[in-house]
């Protein structure tokens, strides 16, 4: 298994490893637990050690048309600091990955990728894009990444920044780049939890990478903000109703169908997958993405069936009885006819059919 | 509710059983309850079916899985803790009080011979932690 910076740190904090993806990770804590870590967000916060992001730069004159070419967001419109949210298409509109691209200068961009795809996606950007002036280099062994998420995020990591840092100054989908203590960071205000918070980024050895994590859990402590593992990072964002690759995007379903039009723009030029997009766009959709609250007694997962008057659809894309708002939600695919708030249907829990409603999404949203 | 664990009986699926005349309770272990992290969801079995020994009769959701009780023996469900429909999380905090999921009306007492005793779950769960 690959082992982050940040190993060490998680033995000390009694993470409860897993094998995620082939990376050796906390699901949780010992003495804390998925529910209270995920409550413990949306009241005070959490750290999270997401190194096993994979982190790609893009450098070269073309930098930005080869990303305007593999993406379906608008490049374009990103300034030096600025982030945006976005999707690595496929000839089909659909989903190599979804990523946040972030523009360090004209010369360079981040694109932040999820662990499973990392090097599927160097590959498909570089075979994509050989007739563009770029270099694409994958550093993600180089970087660890640590997320801070939660109403005192920024009181915490303020702590560890130089004076001179505003962190109030940085908005919503845009980062800075700073010093924390010795190390070079970026830190963006970005996360995949609903709540405010940072998604810090960082070159290091182990030691100094472990160190910091600890000080962030003995400082933090004071806050109410704790330690928190992968179990409630997936259940934080799906309450948040934000996509995982995988579940609820893949290969096989479309931007469009998968509700995620704000982040595709047709209009910006020639880049894969448009084609398909832009029919799909005057013909419509004939299925989407939606979320859902059981009615019933029970909880919907990952891969129970769907049914719709009574006949097998899909399957659930995502599901877990979110700790936060106290019920059992989920994700699917549904006709597009059925899509509207209140349509009930039906999810196949072992034996039996648990009746099941569309509701609005984001199933939480966060006071501002 | 104050229980001596040292009277319960085990099986390898870290249920226990705590036998009151001809009536069986039935529960999931400490370890087990920490295995499964956080408990949201209990399936009781149906009061008045009969369910034989080793046969799956009940499930726990925790937030990232799920996991089937088996009747550790032969009998008719008798009574389920209805206090864990609303209260699921009770399996987490007292597993072998408050915590227990069903009874069950024995139909063969020469069964809990099968089981194991405190100490030899102690020594089975010695045996899983050092693999």
């Amino acid at each position: 298994m690959k082992k982050t910076k940040l190993n060490k740190a998680h033995y000390t904090l009694k993470g409860k490893m897993v094998d995620f993806v082939g990376w050796d990770l906390p699901v949780q804590y010992s003495q804390t637990g998925i529910n209270e870590e995920h409550n413990a967000v949306r009241t005070f916060g959490g750290i999270f050690d997401v190194s096993h992001m994979g982190e790609i730069f893009f450098r070269g004159p073309q930098a930005m048309d080869a990303l305007q070419y593999l993406t379906s967001n608008n490049v374009a419109r990103l300034i030096p600091g600025k982030v945006h949210y976005s999707v690595l298409l496929t000839e089909k509109g659909c989903f190599v990955d979804d990523l946040t691209v972030y523009m360090l200068s004209e010369t360079e961009y981040l694109i932040v990728v999820n662990a499973v795809n990392t090097e599927k996606d160097h590959k498909w950007a570089k075979e994509k894009t050989g007739h563009f002036d770029v270099e694409i280099i994958n550093e993600s062994d180089a970087y660890t990444q640590v997320a801070i998420q939660g109403p005192n995020a920024e009181k915490l990591l303020s702590q560890f920044l130089d004076p001179n840092t505003d962190l109030g100054a940085i908005k919503y989908y845009h980062f800075t780049t700073g010093k924390i203590k010795a190390l070079d960071a970026i830190i963006s205000r970005t996360g995949y939890t609903g709540e405010d918070g940072f998604e810090i980024y960082f070159k290091s050895d182990e030691e100094a990478a472990s160190q910091f994590f600890l000080e962030l859990a003995e400082n933090g402590k004071a806050l109410g903000i704790i330690p928190v593992g992968l179990g409630a990072r997936d259940t934080l964002r799906l309450e948040a109703s934000m996509a995982l690759y995988g579940n609820d995007i893949d290969d096989s379903h479309t931007v469009l169908e998968a509700d995620l039009g704000w982040i595709l723009k047709l209009k910006k030029g020639d880049f894969i997958g448009r084609d398909v997009l832009l029919k799909q766009k005057e013909e419509g959709i004939t299925r989407k993405l939606v979320g859902f609250e059981l009615t019933g007694r029970g909880i919907a997962r990952h891969g129970y069936p769907v049914y719709v008057d009574g006949k097998e659809y899909e399957t659930v894309t995502s599901g877990t009885f979110a700790p936060f708002l106290k019920k059992a939600i989920g994700m699917t695919y549904l006709p597009i006819e059925k899509c509207d708030i209140g349509t009930e249907f039906q999810v196949g829990i072992r034996d039996k059919m648990v009746s099941a409603k569309v509701v609005e999404t984001p199933f939480y949203k966060r006071n501002k | 509710m104050s229980v001596n664990v040292k009277d319960l009986k085990f099986t390898k699926d870290h249920e226990w059983v705590r036998v009151e005349e001809e009536i069986a309770i039935v529960g999931i272990s400490d370890y087990a309850q920490k295995e499964l992290g956080d408990v949201v969801y209990v399936e009781l079995p149906e009061v008045g079916e009969t369910k034989e020994k080793g046969e799956a009769c009940s499930n726990i959701e925790s937030v990232k899985a799920v996991s089937d009780i088996y009747c550790p023996v032969s009998g008719e469900i008798v009574e389920a803790n209805a206090a864990l429909e609303d209260a699921p999380e009770i399996v987490n905090k007292d597993p072998y009080g408050d915590g227990w999921i069903f009874k069950v009306r024995m139909n063969d007492s020469g069964q809990l011979d099968e089981l194991m005793n405190s100490d030899q779950y102690d020594e089975y769960l010695k045996g899983i932690l050092e693999e």
